[in-house]
């Protein structure tokens, strides 16, 4: 039992940190443009697929760093050509120009990869057991992973409350006419946001890839609960954001590697139940719901707060 | 310094700037008066490029009509919006500190100075700007814009919802911009500061301008306040 908690931690906090790499990006670029970015988990899949291209030509440790920066170059490029034209003809314009934007990125990488999962593997330097708790073996690969997530999680904290820059963007966030009153160049600034957040994402996709599965669909996999983590939230709101991803990072681990089922918790009680037609409730476990818990999640915070946990605005 | 001319706006199909005319000399004091919803606001909000100008703007000797906003910020055009735009989450010395344009080349206004004027928002410099008082956050508006060391200040309804005392404090440190040597350009529904401190008034009705004349021909016109003013 206490092996299940703190594999199951570890692996939340992972899976929450990972999602956190894109909550973040997302939400920013949310605030500061008013777009809601659908095509933010294509750039994770960009830096995924760039990842895997990179690491076969060079070697990993090059993809890490080139690829983020090839997918931020990107994004940058899809912000100053493609959305701030489409910007004066108002959001749904924005909204729907992201979505197109996603689908293109998917048959693209289609056309160059192919449908099926690519061979990205976890690099021969890091393919080891970091440790072994009880009987469990470790991998060293995810401890790398969520080293580097803390890593940039630092990194980026650090930039907005420390340096001007970053005052720049928190500013542009609530007000980012008044930024562009007091002479910032705004275009300039939400450009540059726009490509570290797509950048963001791709980190997340280069480590991510080798560790679970690099596939053309892996965009569509992901975007749902990304929302999910940006809505629950609260959207704009970046501390929101973290906690959100924790939340749901968790919440997926430790319900996957639950076997309680009601019947299991009440059934000595009134064993009835398991022969009506309440069965099927009575015998699911909480493993087989787990995909499902974040959309419950989702609604419930909607019902009962719907600027999110720590959003400030209700639209 | 600033000539406006022939100044069209329009919010949709609605024509709320008709041909709007305006000068400001280098180091004048110029306040833009009129009843609510005659197109004051908007037409520093053309200027600053918030509402899409049509007409010619001249700052300085350079059409700036349809320039992004922080292009005519750099030229020296200062614009403090009615709304008190402070960046809450920032504390007070950080809000003004984005006053600044660039790093490199400190204005005239110092932060320091700025801090030793109003003591209110000395105490407070480390705090978050987001629960000051409507004064202060006005205090921090004008003195936030002042950072980036105009050479034209237009001020938007400075004194709305402030308590007499206040709007007594505002006034003085328009004054103390004046003083200093600044354009100035104040948008106001009342009359108060801006006899006070103006050397030429402008009132506006109905999308252009009606009036023109010093504080004096405004006081002996009965007619104008009558029409264009008083409620």
């Amino acid at each position: 039992m206490l092996e299940l908690i703190v594999i199951s931690t570890l692996n939340g906090v992972l899976f929450g940190m990972l999602l956190f790499l894109m909550a973040s990006g997302l939400t920013v670029i949310f605030s500061m443009l008013g777009v809601l970015n659908f095509a933010h988990t294509s750039f994770y899949m960009l830096g995924a697929f760039f990842g895997f291209q990179i690491s076969r030509w060079f070697g990993f440790w090059p993809a890490l760093f080139i690829a983020p920066v090839l997918a931020g170059l990107i994004g940058a490029a899809v912000e100053r050509y493609g959305l701030r034209h489409v910007h004066k003809n108002g959001h749904v314009a924005e909204l729907l120009f992201t979505f197109g934007l996603a689908f293109a990125i998917e048959e693209i990488v289609q056309i160059i990869w192919g449908k099926s999962p690519v061979d990205f593997r976890v690099p021969p330097s890091l393919d080891f057991p970091a440790f072994t708790i009880f009987s469990t073996n470790y991998p060293a690969y995810k401890m790398f992973m969520l080293l580097v997530s803390i890593g940039i999680f630092v990194v980026l904290l650090i930039t907005l409350k420390r340096t001007r820059i970053g005052m720049i963007v928190q500013a542009a966030l609530s007000h980012p006419h008044m930024v562009g009153h007091l002479g910032h160049n705004v275009g300039h600034i939400f450009m540059m946001v726009f490509g570290v957040g797509t950048a963001l994402a791709a980190v997340a996709g280069v480590i991510a890839g080798p560790a679970l599965v690099t596939q053309s669909n892996m965009a569509g996999l992901l975007g749902p609960i990304l929302f999910v983590v940006v809505v629950v939230g609260g959207l704009g709101s970046l501390p929101g954001a973290f906690i959100a991803s924790l939340l749901i990072g968790l919440l997926q681990t430790f319900a996957v590697s639950m076997n309680g089922s009601l019947a299991g918790m009440f059934g000595p009680l009134s064993p009835d139940y398991a022969s009506t037609w309440l069965s099927d409730i009575w015998n699911v476990t909480v493993a087989q719901i787990a995909p499902i818990l974040p959309y419950m999640l989702l609604v419930l915070i909607l019902a009962f707060r719907p600027m999110g946990l720590l959003g400030t605005r209700e639209s | 310094m600033l000539d406006v001319l022939d100044l069209h706006a329009y919010y949709g199909k609605s024509h709320i700037l008709q041909g709007v005319e305006m000068h400001i000399g280098a180091g004048e004091v110029v306040s833009l008066l009129g009843r609510n919803g005659v197109g004051r606001s908007t037409t520093v909000k053309a200027i600053m490029g918030e509402v899409p100008p049509h007409g010619t703007i001249n700052f300085k000797g350079q059409n700036i009509a349809g320039l992004p906003s922080y292009k005519i910020a750099r030229l020296g055009l200062g614009y403090v919006p009615e709304h008190r735009d402070i960046f809450p989450s920032l504390t007070v010395r950080q809000n003004l500190l984005l006053g600044v344009k660039d790093t490199r080349h400190p204005g005239k206004w110092r932060l320091d100075d700025m801090l030793d004027m109003f003591p209110n928002l000395k105490e407070r410099a480390d705090t978050a700007a987001g629960v000051l008082s409507g004064g202060e956050k006005q205090m921090l508006t004008i003195c936030r814009t002042l950072m980036g060391d105009p050479e034209l200040i237009m001020i938007d309804e400075p004194t709305e919802g402030l308590a007499p005392l206040i709007v007594q404090q505002v006034g003085d440190l328009i004054a103390e911009i004046a003083r200093r040597g600044l354009a100035i350009l104040l948008v106001e529904q009342k009359l108060s500061i801006a006899m006070r401190i103006s050397h030429r008034l402008y009132i506006m009705g109905h999308g252009r301008i009606v009036f023109e004349g010093t504080p004096a021909d405004l006081k002996a016109s009965q007619t104008v306040r009558k029409e264009w003013l008083e409620v």
